[in-house]
């Protein structure tokens, strides 16, 4: 539920978003597209971390499987755009299309319908075995994506042009990162609202103890059903608006590695926050290309940093900036 | 005689050779405190857990207002109207005591899927909420958060979510546990005036509790009740006696 802010808190945050921020602007000022690109980076793998936040912070779900719905989302872009392109209907003669919220729709709607049957089953388990069995199913995914010529199979689908977004040059860096800066926002609103909410409640008590839950006659399985394929839905449009950053929907964004990284993200950041996967994000991507820049092995460096955080900052950086999450 | 509320027939479960329920038979009347005493090991939370429906019996009927319980689950049990405290407090911990009760009241007025209100703002949820607290004694303590809570005051907390869900029945496993004498002393009188609201069944150490409150005593020895009545019969009786209250009482 939605504690009053403390003001340590609201200075974290209102400290991460200019911290963010500043990049697309500065990008803008010193006219340097490539930190534009970066910001964009951000902003899309926060806004898949902050689906997986919905089940992982809200709901406690550690789903390893995450990325079948982020690499859905992309195989669902580059699939439409690629038929619109060649101008060829889509299966069922149904027409294909170049347009951006018409195909984060489509992805949408995939993702909500893959996520069903997932949860429904994966729930019936719990802890480590819930975590296997999403790993297992985003797997089976993986290699049917893989193994299916028709898309690129282990090459990838390349998009050669962004979809089109109504109003809005998506194929230049500002207007495209400002798209993914509005849908972000909005992501990150539906998370504060569902926190608030009185389905936000029983998730988060189903999280903190499912037998309470019960006993007040609330079945946890229909609320983490929900919030599970809640979170797919979201980060599904991430994968919509990565496949286009990157003009490529690459089988990677399918892969466990994927979904591990999403799991690492909301960690880095401080899980069950608001802006812990935004956080996240900007810590990773800073990672990737500053230690990227100096060493090959920058994963090494971010594996010791990822432990630091583990152990002795468990609430990640917002928990380290706004101290422990206040209740009541 | 009144229709009982809540009615056990012939019960029975075994773990491997253990006859962790043998047979039981019971039922709480309206308006009655029926408290169930044994020594450890009896069988009391095997029985309690079959009620609840954390797992099945192996034989027998559990009714609730006439209605078979068989294959309905812990959730739907309570929104029948089966009110439930846990022997060992089991809250929501990182929630305050409010939006423990909030949770409650939220699920007796059916509406878990409601995504975008807030609840922190819903005068619906903290009202009947704020009002039980009050009634339980613990209105100064509604913002701290469960973990925080004195073991009494957990107690409490679990006797005013049971309040907020309006049941038909309460079950109160051990709601004096691990409190002192000033804190049983209270919550005797506060369940004694509860009794009007719904029947109780109270699993029970505390003997001066059960004999000040109680209806009926039954008695759960080696999985089979081994006798029912009114308190001063069952203080009476020989069985009873050599089988578990000892010369005291």
């Amino acid at each position: 539920m939605n504690a009053a802010m403390s003001s340590r808190e609201i200075f974290a945050n209102m400290l991460i978003v200019a911290l963010f921020l500043a990049i697309p602007l500065g990008a803008v000022l010193l006219d340097e597209p490539f930190h534009l690109t970066l910001a964009t980076r951000i902003a899309v793998l926060a806004l898949a971390a902050t689906g997986l936040n919905i089940a992982l912070g809200l709901g406690g779900l550690v789903s390893f499987g995450h990325a079948a719905f982020f690499g859905l989302g992309g195989y669902t872009a580059g699939i439409i755009a690629s038929h619109a392109l060649n101008v060829e209907p889509l299966a069922l003669g149904l027409p294909a299309t170049q347009s951006m919220p018409v195909i984060a729709l489509v992805a949408v709607a995939v993702a909500a319908l893959v996520a069903l049957p997932i949860g429904a089953i994966s729930l019936r388990t719990s802890g480590v075995y819930f975590i296997m069995i999403t790993l297992a199913f985003a797997q089976m995914i993986y290699f049917f994506a893989v193994s299916w010529p028709a898309y690129g199979g282990e090459d990838g689908l390349p998009m050669t042009l962004r979809n089109a977004f109504p109003g809005v040059n998506t194929s230049k860096p500002l207007p495209f990162f400002l798209v993914c800066l509005a849908v972000l926002a909005v992501a990150l609103l539906l998370f504060w609202l569902i926190r608030g909410s009185r389905f936000g409640a029983a998730l988060q008590a189903g999280r903190q103890n499912p037998t309470r839950l019960a006993a007040v006659g609330i079945s946890p399985f229909g609320i983490r059903l929900a919030a599970f394929v809640i979170s797919a839905m979201v980060a599904a449009l991430a994968g919509v608006l990565f496949a286009n950053l990157s003009r490529f929907a690459s089988p990677s964004m399918l892969s466990w590695q994927m979904s591990g990284e999403l799991i690492v993200l909301i960690v880095l950041g401080g899980k069950d926050r608001l802006l812990g996967p935004l956080a996240g994000a900007m810590l990773y991507v800073f990672f990737e290309y500053m230690l990227g820049g100096l060493t090959e092995r920058w994963q090494f460096f971010l594996g010791l940093i990822l432990l630091g955080v583990v152990l002795f900052a468990r609430g990640g950086l917002l928990g380290l900036l706004a101290g422990r999450p206040r209740h009541g | 005689m009144a229709e009982p509320v809540l009615e056990i027939r012939d019960l029975r479960k075994n773990f491997g050779a253990l006859k962790a329920t043998d047979g039981v038979t019971l039922d709480v009347r309206p308006g009655e405190i029926h408290a169930l005493i044994g020594p450890n090991g009896a069988g009391k939370s095997t029985l309690i857990h079959q009620i609840c429906g954390t797992f099945p019996p192996d034989s027998g009927a559990i009714r609730l207002l006439g209605e078979d319980l068989a294959g309905i689950g812990m959730a739907g049990r309570a929104r029948l109207g089966l009110g439930r405290s846990f022997q060992i407090s089991s809250l929501a911990p990182e929630f305050s005591a409010l939006q423990n009760v909030m949770l409650a009241v939220q699920a007796r007025q059916g509406s878990s899927f409601r995504f975008f209100r807030p609840v922190m703002g819903d005068r619906a949820l903290i009202e009947p909420a704020r009002a039980m607290l009050e009634r339980v004694g613990l209105s100064a303590r509604t913002d701290v958060p469960a973990a925080k809570l004195s073991h009494g005051e957990r107690r409490q907390l679990e006797v005013a979510v049971a309040l907020a869900l309006g049941p038909k029945i309460f079950l109160l496993d051990e709601p004096m546990a691990g409190m002192g004498p000033e804190g049983s002393k209270s919550l005797t009188k506060f369940l004694d005036g509860l009794r009007r609201e719904a029947p109780i069944l109270l699993v029970e150490h505390d003997m001066d509790a059960v004999f000040a409150l109680a209806d009926r005593v039954s008695v759960l020895v080696y999985g089979r009740i081994i006798a029912t009545g009114p308190v001063d019969d069952i203080r009476r009786d020989p069985e009873v006696r050599r089988a578990y209250l000892g010369d005291a009482a």
